[in-house]
């Protein structure tokens, strides 16, 4: 087994509902969709974006997308207007949930050996 | 016999781009151009003009907009849709009106409105009936913040759209409309499908979301490959070909730059979504799992197999309200320890700040070029950055403790720590904060008016 960022094997989009942020985690092949599904978690987003994410996370599989979607509740500052952040709409948070580090195969780390 | 319409959309928010929908009339077959005005805070900034003036109240834009596309539209019987009317759509048709007889085109061209969202004037009925208008996020009632609330409107749906064209119009102006009913109106209208043709409707709301946002499915804040997207600079808005089957291809004008792919547009249908199974709307819940994409040739993707689900008898509503003041200053700080001095001069304000015993609601800081964007995920920043922004927000109901914060930060320039600039803006701006309250309203409490008139 090797170490790899998500970024690596997805990619992604984020955006805003009032004080929730959701991702959009989408498998660049069809063979990582599975590795998603297994390994990044509600719980090991919550733990990923601790001190961003102040609620509970929530995950829905979108298998016809090769996709995940989570729900990063409280992630925001009061969202929208009354957020002070710079990202106050989360935008960003589709590239911070591609730094986690997931296991992979060697078969598939040597995808990215260059 | 049944014929592909093309519906494209030339504006993804207020504040989009003023030449998109001249181009898409312009440089390609559409039947359809579907324009997005409205976002949440838009609507109380809208109540506030028209407070001073009765006659304002809706997107300017919109009426300069249309007076440049005239011609085109009526040579060739394009249809325009948009929700401009903001809380005035009887102005904003008069706006149009007024530019279609003073161009010449008197008696050619039908303009309908959709109204009756907002509900501002009876919030204090609904309250005394019970209906509650809690917030869908905290469960709140309205009650709590019924003197701040500066606007409320109900969103209406595709179907309010399709009455409008029914009527012969050709430029429908609506108020509060949910983006996707921009979308799925025409569909409604030229396929006749009926309101419980729950398939069909979730196939035209996702071909709504997925061209809603407007360049951010045909290219624009796309993340894959991002740096071999062509000619970004005339990057081409979305077209949707719609069938009366439901199946539909997203598409761009020939020559136009972005990409459309399966990946491009399966980052649009991630944006803003919920549940995937369950994005409701006023005409139907549609089933995100269940759409199938196909590339179908360069710049082109084909959905199918969608399907939807009946509609609630509820109306989302969106309720805008005063909800104190918040000011934004920053300052940079350069090499060597860029960083450390940022960190210094956050130490050095917050303790002014309290020396002078303003208190907030929140203090935030940020220091932008090391963590701003993704919080400790960063990891901690080079030794050697080049420089940091100290970025420091405050909020409060207490406006004159906000005025006061502003004043606070130049100084730092030459009483903090050194090798700082980037103040030459002057003293923050404070502003008020229009805060967003969702709730829900039984679809029986409200009805909408659909009329048209002819220029």
């Amino acid at each position: 087994m090797s170490t790899i960022k998500l970024l690596k094997l997805a990619h992604a989009r984020s955006g805003d509902k009032g004080d929730t942020a959701n991702v959009g985690l989408i498998a660049l092949k069809p063979e990582y969709y599975p590795i998603l599904v297994e390994q990044v978690t509600a719980q090991r987003v919550k733990d990923h974006f601790k001190g961003i994410c102040l609620g509970e996370v929530e995950r829905f599989e979108v298998p016809n997308l090769g996709a995940l979607n989570f729900l990063l509740h409280q992630s925001l500052d009061g969202g929208g207007t009354l957020s002070l952040k710079t990202d106050a709409q989360g935008k960003t948070y589709s590239s911070a949930l591609l730094r986690m580090e997931v296991d992979v195969d060697e078969s598939v780390a040597r995808e990215f050996e260059s | 016999m049944s014929r592909t319409i093309k519906i494209a959309n030339g504006q993804g928010f207020w504040g989009d781009s003023l030449h998109a929908p001249i181009e898409q009339v312009r440089r390609g077959p559409i039947d359809y151009l579907t324009l997005d005005y409205l976002a949440e805070i838009t609507m109380s900034i809208m109540q506030k003009q028209r407070a001073r003036d009765p006659r304002s109240g809706y997107a300017r834009d919109f009426v300069a907009m249309i007076e440049e596309i005239l011609p085109d539209i009526i040579e060739r019987n394009i249809k325009v849709v948009a929700n401009a009317g903001g809380v005035n759509p009887e102005a904003c048709r008069d706006g149009v009106a007024d530019v279609a007889r003073r161009r010449g085109f008197a008696g050619k061209v039908k303009i309908g409105i959709v109204s009756g969202d907002d509900i501002m004037n009876r919030l204090d009925d609904f309250i005394a009936r019970g209906v509650e208008l809690k917030n869908s996020e905290t469960g709140e009632p309205l009650a709590s913040i019924r003197s701040r609330v500066q606007s409320a409107n109900v969103y209406f749906g595709g179907r309010h759209i399709a009455e409008a064209l029914d009527k012969g119009a050709q430029v429908v102006i609506a108020g509060r409309v949910t983006d996707t009913g921009l979308t799925l109106g025409p569909m409604v209208h030229e396929f006749g499908w009926k309101s419980d043709d729950w398939d069909r409707l979730a196939a035209g709301t996702i071909a709504g979301h997925t061209i809603e946002c407007g360049a951010q499915c045909t290219g624009g804040n796309c993340l894959i490959d991002w740096e071999t997207i062509p000619n970004l600079a005339d990057i081409g808005y979305p077209v949707v070909e719609a069938n009366a089957d439901g199946s539909f291809v997203v598409t761009k004008h020939k020559g136009t730059g972005g990409r459309i792919s399966v990946a491009s547009v399966k980052e649009q249908l991630l944006y803003e979504m919920g549940d995937p199974h369950e994005y409701i709307t006023p005409d139907c819940v549609a089933d995100f799992t269940t759409i199938h994409l196909t590339q179908e040739g360069s710049d082109r993707v084909r959905f199918s197999g969608i399907k939807g689900k009946p509609a609630t008898d509820l109306f989302k509503v969106s309720v805008s309200y005063s909800a104190g003041w918040k000011a934004i200053g920053s300052l940079v700080y350069a090499w060597p320890d860029a960083y450390r001095k940022a960190k210094l001069a956050d130490r050095v304000l917050r303790e002014r700040l309290d020396r002078l015993g303003l208190k907030f609601d929140k203090i935030l800081t940020e220091f932008v070029g090391a963590d701003a964007c993704h919080g400790q995920l960063s990891g901690p920043p080079s030794e050697d950055i080049a420089e940091v922004t100290f970025r420091i927000g405050v909020r409060s109901g207490d406006k004159r403790a906000v005025e006061q914060f502003t004043r606070e930060i130049a100084p730092l320039v030459l009483n903090g720590p050194p090798t700082v600039t980037g103040f030459a803006g002057g003293r923050p701006k404070v502003e008020e904060i229009i805060a967003y309250w969702p709730a829900l309203i039984p679809k029986s409490e409200v009805s909408a008016d659909i009329s048209v008139i002819e220029a």
